[in-house]
């Protein structure tokens, strides 16, 4: 607690009398017309306390920097950010690696039909040991790595718009109810209230289905809508909650008092306090929403091919399990430790950003 | 100007209610008072008197619902307030009406750095460019003396003490050089010497810009040095209205003596601190008297029964007791010896 240093000399009296020779202009680095306020003569009896006390500057250090330190001494949560750090990295220039190194494109299906076959990890055609498909091959002879990082792409790409989406509706929808409150939050947390009362994966594959897009890219953006639209809730909850507990607090009442627009008060001033739990629920909500979507894949209800992601991946895999269980295994075990990953991250952050913690 | 008189701020019969489940609290009821500018009015009271109530009132704060103002006018150089429209309102707080409040822990918003949060009033009241207000707003600062202000601007709130952090809320709401300052308690979540200095900044900040101010407080010593006049609130009422230095040599009230007797005074011998008996009424249950007739050492049978009349005791005093006249003029000889 820096609280208690003695504050400054607020000696104002001096005003009256200033000494002379010790009381440096106060004005020269500002250019005309910066300065609306008619310099007042106090300003200059501080000038010398100023001198004083210069040199002893506290190092700003913010509450995300505290936050950032914390988080730093979790083990898994470091552990998690670093594999999905990795994770992330690996699906987004992997293929293109793998492409140059081996010829291999997550889509290149062998032309020579001895190569048509399925075959284990590190094993060339001939049985023999190779580095050339390090996951082995699915049935068609595509290289199993560069199509489970390619499905990685998608997979996170699902998981992180759909989140956004449900982050922009689910803020901006609890923000205005906490704040507004009253008949209004009423009315649009009765609605929340009705729309979690209804089967979402159901809500999802009926959204899906009605209007199924015929491009791949367009079922993509789809199922980001659907998965999205359904997990906002949770969201609107949690910051309507946050809101209702910070809009009574006399910060936000200061705001008013300067003038500040309703709708500002509830962007600039609200929002940003309670960015602490909605990113502690927005780094969890990532992994459900892509485990909704492999298993929406694997219902044939998600990404569509020739675009695939790790539900889907595995979905292809589940059939040839008993025989060439490296099909399923691979995309099954990447997803499970990035999910790991991703839920001790958001662990790690609630611990980091938990105001009970926060030492102000 | 003309048109009033030099009067910045008239209230006129403020009535603010709020509804709660006990039923209607009169939290300010039927208020009056006016202020010139350049003038520094004290309003005094004990917690829940209505003190802050009738500031919020004055800038349309009052959260509503529960709050509600029922009636009265608001005039701030000639304009009513409370008849304006919403957008106006705004425009004129920050602006012409600034506001300080009582802690200044939790009036800063912690996510914001100082120096957003003084940009954002000259931004939006005087216009200014990110640059000027940026400039403006360390300016302010070094105004209020905070020291090396260019190197603390961008600090987070909780880098500074709370004393240091009223200077902050102080830089804020001179900003846009307001024509009247409330000041809702302003030292009472700060310790003693840190007091003063708010005080002395508070003073001479208002020399400096010609504002006029409303200091609320409960602290009787705050209000000696700083006001011109004073209003002395109890359950939603003015009781006694006064120049400070007459209604600190010549109370007309009961409750105001009490209020006077019960400051400690350091140089008094070893000894038990006078308090007035009893505790401040549930304001939505009041009896049909005198609201501190049940706490008054003068209440007679009619203080129980009827509703003390406002006397006049001089041009500018006026005082809320059935035995206003009495208690002035035993004010009277006591100051005589």
């Amino acid at each position: 607690m820096k609280d208690d240093r003695p504050t400054i000399p607020g000696e104002v009296d001096r005003v009256d009398k200033p000494e002379p020779g010790l009381t440096p202009d106060p004005a020269p680095s500002y250019r005309e017309g910066d300065v609306i306020h008619t310099a007042p003569e106090f300003v200059i009896a501080d000038l010398d306390v100023l001198a004083a006390e210069r040199g002893d500057v506290v190092e700003g250090s913010s509450l995300w920097r505290d936050a950032w330190r914390r988080l730093l001494k979790n083990k898994l949560a470091v552990f998690g950010m670093i594999v999905v750090t990795l994770v992330a990295i690996a699906s987004i220039v992997g293929p293109a690696i793998i492409k140059r190194t081996t010829g291999y494109a997550p889509d290149t299906i062998p032309s020579d039909a001895k190569l048509i076959k399925s075959y284990p990890p590190f094993r060339a055609p001939d049985g023999s040991f190779s580095w050339l498909h390090p996951l082995g091959t699915d049935n068609q002879g595509r290289d199993m790595l560069a199509r489970v990082l390619q499905g990685g792409q998608i997979s996170l790409m699902v998981g992180i718009i759909a989140t956004i989406v449900s982050l922009l509706i689910g803020v901006a929808y609890g923000a205005v109810a906490g704040y507004l409150g009253g008949r209004i939050d009423n009315l649009m947390m009765r609605f929340v209230d009705i729309l979690y009362s209804l089967p979402y994966i159901i809500l999802v594959i009926v959204l899906l289905a009605m209007f199924r897009r015929n491009t791949p890219m367009g079922q993509l953006v789809l199922l980001f809508v659907a998965l999205g639209s359904v997990s906002w809730l949770t969201m609107a909850r949690i910051v309507r909650g946050q809101v209702l507990s910070l809009k009574n607090q006399e910060f936000v009442l200061a705001a008013r008092a300067t003038g500040v627009s309703t709708l500002r008060i509830i962007f600039r001033h609200i929002v940003p306090n309670t960015l602490g739990p909605v990113i502690v629920y927005a780094t969890l909500t990532i992994p459900t929403i892509m485990l909704t979507e492999a298993f929406l894949s694997f219902l044939g209800f998600g990404v569509q091919p020739p675009l695939a992601s790790w539900g889907t991946l595995a979905t292809d895999g589940i059939q040839n399990i008993g025989i060439f269980p490296w099909q399923m295994v691979f995309p099954g075990l990447t997803m499970a430790l990035t999910l790991f990953s991703l839920n001790f991250l958001g662990d790690g952050l609630r611990d980091a950003l938990d105001p009970q913690m926060r030492k102000l | 100007m003309c048109k009033t008189n030099g009067k910045l701020l008239e209230v006129k019969d403020l009535r603010t209610y709020f509804n709660t489940e006990d039923g209607e609290v009169k939290a300010v009821d039927g208020i009056s008072f006016q202020l010139k500018r350049g003038e520094t009015l004290g309003i005094v009271g004990e917690s829940g008197s209505g003190k802050s109530v009738t500031n919020l009132s004055i800038i349309r704060l009052i959260p509503s619902p529960p709050g509600r103002i029922v009636s009265g006018q608001v005039l701030f150089d000639g304009f009513d307030i409370l008849a304006m429209k919403e957008d106006d309102v705004r425009k004129i707080r920050g602006r012409r009406i600034a506001m300080i409040f009582q802690d200044p822990m939790t009036s800063l918003n912690p996510f914001m750095k100082i120096s957003r949060q003084l940009m954002e009033i000259t931004q939006l009241h005087l216009g200014h460019t990110k640059r000027q207000a940026y400039n403006h707003a360390i300016r302010m600062l070094e105004t209020v003396g905070i020291p090396d202000a260019r190197a603390r601007v961008d600090s987070y709130p909780h880098q500074f003490s709370g004393g240091m952090r009223q200077r902050v809320m102080i830089a804020m709401a001179l900003s846009c050089e307001p024509e009247l300052l409330i000041a809702d308690e302003p030292t009472t979540a700060l310790d003693v010497t840190i007091q003063a200095q708010i005080l002395e900044l508070i003073k001479t900040l208002k020399r400096a810009t010609g504002a006029s101010v409303i200091l609320i407080t409960h602290d009787l010593g705050v209000v000696a040095g700083m006001t011109d006049h004073l209003i002395v609130m109890y359950a939603g009422k003015v009781f006694e209205q006064a120049p400070t230095a007459e209604l600190f040599a010549l109370p007309g009230n009961p409750y105001t003596k009490g209020l006077l007797r019960s400051v400690p005074d350091p140089t008094a011998e070893q000894g038990e601190l006078y308090q007035i008996p009893g505790l401040p009424p549930d304001v939505a249950h009041l009896p049909p008297g005198c609201p501190f007739a049940p706490r008054c050492q003068k209440a007679e049978e009619i203080c129980q029964r009827e509703f003390p009349p406002f006397v006049q005791l001089t041009s500018e005093h006026f005082s809320l007791c059935h035995f206003a006249n009495e208690v002035y003029e035993e004010s009277k000889a006591e100051a005589q010896p």
